[in-house]
């Protein structure tokens, strides 16, 4: 899911090469940072393999302005803004005069793909040493001046000043500095945490101004381009199935229209870069596109999906979920101990197939002309988009460029190149630019889903009160199935979010898991299989702490065990420890106890409520990071769940922006509740039932938490990914705190009280 | 096709459009607005939020040939030049957006209610907000926003 970065290395670019890998003309201290790579792990992206001598920009020019290149795609993260911060602070950088600008998507860049959480982590000390190398330079530069010792000298708040009062300017320097030989890696030394400036302090985000404002562009605000069409799609409901026949007569009546015309479908599986094919309809405007595709006369064939219905399908996933299956991790005999318990805790639970509903759907502005393709769109992974637009348009990869709009929300669908490209395609019919829409229509009945999930757990406790037993059986069809038909079990790398990576001290543990096969497009949806699988135990372990008559968090604490480093290696060879060796980022319940313990006491847990209202608990670690979660609700007695509180513990190690590490746990929390209360993808006879958000119902002021209070726990470990980790523990928690006020235990989400 | 003198951000603008065109795309399409987002189509979400006469409304379902001599408000049209709106202020202040996409649909709802009511309570904001969905989440700080932006309006 990520790309090592095993060196970087920082180096001076001059003013014509700057200029020919950025488009931006400067003068001044010019630097590029390149980082060798190396693919560690590709099993869910099924991206090509990347080898390359990347560059990052930096320019210092001379009135003092810097420019840092953002390589990193924004999606509501912060990110854009979270990288060049970390530059800043180790340069010394008043950040307010530091200019961010977006990269295209290019090799040149490195690994650009923004999902799974890892892009702090992966760039942070990289980050870090570039600034302190420009810190360095510029007070190596003001000793030359000024004839002293460079120890004299000190850069500070974007001046370098001299033991003697004296200072010199950021923008005076960087000629001169950018005069100087690169210094030796050895004598680099990166600041000291507490004299980090912007790092783990309050920050806002470079885009915030033109957010506000209406400025921002995202992926269909560029109308810089004369004699652009617009052009939506009818699709097959059934993914890949094809097209019978079409009359578009009537849709060429209505004004505006200009031409109709099919893209080919893909069959099935449809892999996760291809367009689905479908009628095409461009005209002048988006309305008239619009209604000339209401207009269609269209006749679908009949795929191997036609008769899918995901009631049964997932019926039947829950069937073979109760019998033995492909034995993923197993230490101790667990039928012996099961058949010795003194108490068996027995559990179903289903999660139905669910859509990412960005509020921008996907949509891209095209223009392919003279064997030329330029985009602008919302993309997470631009590289990967570019070596898909190449391949579709039989273009060499240099003729392509890929602009990167900021991303209207993402949460995964944006990681596919698939709307892109039928942009593209559009663009090369009509010889004009192009701009894509997908309707919230498109959107919701023709996602990449996040699996429809069955899970059976059994767990037996023995007579001294002891959990000796745990039976975890997950039936989904993998996102591999989308890819190659063959895949039909889900990945080691799938099963690692939350099922094999058990961290409990139990002696006798078994996780299995039967085939499934992919019905439709299945693809990563915000903290992927977590979703199912911390559900599933955290829910799980709540029945436990009950069967034992133990609080939930003591339970919890009791089942962690002593402190250490867990060997999952040595408990499955299937364990995957998201792209990072296990050295690096092990996995520590004393972290975990810590979260735990801390947010036991953030929550006043255990506190009075009155009838109707509860508290729930659950852990979870995702993505590297450690959470804990505690949810109160409120169920009033028309069963509306109300959510007044909820406290997150997190570790994640440096907290390098904290603010956006809270935001993301604060809109974490409301995305879980659209998971738990309010969301479900059906289908039947093929086609997706739901189409927009009056059927496909997402969390709204009223249903989201009133307060998320978010405890960062102090650290300077590695940092580690908070994109992700707030979803998995929120949905148990609130489920156990569901069961603390109504006594009802909810074994299939979305939750239905009545 | 059809001719029609709208008022918007206090500008006359002529725009020639089928007659049940929504204001959104003609916003988006016809004056290169494009402040105003698309999230729904069906009144929904609240990303296309305007104002029509200082009432918001969602402009994704409001027909062209509906609008007549009213005066439509959009977010270019809220602030002038430099100056910001003190709502927008209170956005900045409490770093509400993450991917910023449905705010200006968001801050159009909030500066409506607020100028009907100058200081909402929890109960008024939630209603008035309701019809905006953000899928990021910021609800919480949406809520402290209109609160901070109506002790600033409201002195």
């Amino acid at each position: 899911m990520k790309t090592e970065i095993n060196e970087s290395k920082l180096f001076k670019v001059n003013r014509r090469d700057f200029l020919k890998s950025t488009s931006l003309s400067m003068s001044g201290l010019l630097l590029g940072i390149s980082f060798s790579c190396s693919d560690t792990s590709k099993k869910l992206t099924g991206n090509p393999e990347v080898n390359f001598s990347p560059n990052l920009f930096i320019s210092l020019n001379g009135n003092g302005d810097v420019t840092l290149v953002a390589h990193r795609s924004e999606m509501g993260t912060g990110i854009r803004t979270s990288l060049p911060l970390v530059i800043a602070d180790e340069m010394e950088a008043d950040w307010n005069r530091v200019k961010v600008v977006q990269a295209t998507g290019d090799e040149k860049y490195g690994d650009q793909n923004t999902d799974g959480s890892y892009s702090v982590r992966m760039f942070f000390t990289p980050m870090r040493k570039a600034g302190a190398t420009i810190r360095l330079l510029l007070e190596q530069a003001a000793a030359k001046e000024w004839g002293v010792d460079a120890s004299e000298c000190k850069a500070q708040n974007h001046e370098v000043v001299h033991t003697s009062g004296k200072t010199l300017g950021f923008g005076y320097l960087a000629e001169k500095a950018a005069a100087l030989p690169m210094p030796e890696e050895s004598s680099i030394t990166l600041k000291s945490p507490k004299d980090f400036k912007y790092i783990a302090k309050q920050s806002s985000i470079v885009d915030l101004k033109d957010i506000v404002t209406g400025k921002a562009k995202f992926g269909l605000d560029n109308n810089h381009l004369p004699n652009t069409k617009v052009a939506v799609i009818r699709r097959n409901p059934e993914p890949g199935a094809g097209l019978k026949s079409f009359d578009g007569a009537k849709a060429l009546e209505v004004p505006g229209v200009l031409k109709v015309f099919t893209l080919d479908a893909p069959g099935f599986p449809t892999t996760l870069s291809k367009p689905l094919g479908g009628v095409v309809v461009v005209a002048e405007n988006t309305w008239a596109a619009m209604e000339g595709r209401k207009a269609l006369d269209v006749t679908w064939n009949k795929g191997i999906n036609a008769d899918y219905d995901s009631h049964t399908y997932n019926g039947d996933m829950l069937q073979r979920a109760k019998t033995k299956g492909k034995v993923r991790r197993e230490n101790g005999q667990v039928d012996k101990a099961l058949s010795k318990s003194k108490k068996i805790i027995e559990a179903d639970y289903i999660v139905p197939l669910l859509s990412h509903a960005p509020m921008e759907t996907p949509c891209a502005l095209a223009y392919v002309h003279d064997n030329v393709c330029e985009v602008w769109a919302p993309v997470q992974d631009p590289q990967g988009v570019r070596k898909t637009l190449a391949e579709a348009l039989g273009l060499d990869i240099k003729a392509v460029t890929v602009n990167v709009t900021l991303l209207g929300g993402a949460f995964g669908r944006k990681s596919k190149p698939d709307f892109v490209v039928e942009a593209a395609l559009v663009s090369r019919t009509m010889g004009t630019p192009v701009k894509i829409l997908w309707t919230r229509e498109d959107d919701i009945q023709h996602d990449f889903y996040h699996f429809p999930a069955a899970q059976h757990l059994k767990v037996g406790i023995d007579e001294n009160n002891n959990v000796t037993s745990w039976l975890h059986r997950s039936v989904f069809p993998p996102i591999g199935g989308t890819s190659d038909g063959k895949e039909k079990e889900a990945s080691g790398a799938e099963l690692s979010m939350g099922m094999i990576d058990l961290p409990y001290a139990i002696e006798n543990v078994c996780c299995e898991t039967q085939e499934a096969t992919n019905k439709t497009r299945i693809g990563w949806l915000r903290s992927v299989a977590n979703i199912h699988h911390a559900y599933a135990v955290g829910c799980t372990l709540d029945e436990i702490a009950h069967a034992r008559g133990m609080d939930a968090i003591q339970n919890a604490l009791d089942l962690i065990g002593s402190d250490r480093f867990i060997d999952f290696s040595s408990l499955t060879p299937e364990f995957w420890n998201y792209g990072e060796k296990p050295e690096d980022f092990p996995w520590s319940t004393e972290r975990f106890r810590k979260v735990i313990e801390t947010v036991k006491e953030k929550s006043n847990w255990g506190k009075t409520l009155p009838k109707g209202s509860g508290q729930g608990f659950a852990a979870h670690r995702s993505f590297l990071t450690y959470v804990a979660c505690v949810v109160e609700v409120t169920v009033d007695a028309n069963n509306k769940i109300r959510i007044p509180k909820v406290d997150y513990v997190v570790d994640c190690g440096t907290p390098v922006n904290p603010d956006r590490i809270k935001s993301q746990f604060e809109g974490g929390a409301a995305f879980a509740t659209s998971l738990a209360l309010k969301s479900e993808i059906t289908v039947a006879k093929g086609a997706v039932q739901q189409s927009n958000f009056h059927n496909y119902q997402v969390a709204r002021m009223n249903d989201a938490p009133y307060e998320t209070a978010v405890h960062l726990i102090e650290s300077n470990e590695k940092p580690t990914g908070v994109g992700e980790p707030p979803v998995p523990p929120y949905i148990p928690a609130l489920c156990n705190a569901i069961y603390a006020a109504t006594g009802k235990r909810i074994k299939q989400l979305p939750v239905r009280l009545t | 096709m059809a001719t029609y003198q709208l008022t918007i951000n206090g500008e006359d603008r002529k725009v020639e459009a089928v007659p049940n065109t929504p204001l959104l795309w003609v916003l988006r399409d016809n004056l290169n607005l494009t402040g105003t987002k698309y999230g729904c189509g069906m009144a929904q979400c609240g990303s296309c939020t305007v104002h029509l006469d200082g009432t918001a409304v969602r402009s994704c379902s409001l027909p062209v040939s509906a609008i007549g001599n009213k005066k439509v408000t959009t977010i270019e049209g809220i602030s002038s030049g430099e100056e910001i709106h003190p709502v927008q202020q209170a956005w900045m202040d409490e770093n509400v957006p993450q991917c910023g996409y449905c705010q200006t649909g968001q801050i159009m709802s909030a500066v409506a209610l607020l100028e009907k009511n100058p200081t909402p309570n929890d109960q008024d904001i939630e209603t008035a907000m309701s019809g905006n969905i953000c899928r990021c989440g910021t609800y919480e700080r949406i809520r402290k926003a209109i609160k901070k932006a109506s002790n600033t309006t409201a002195k």
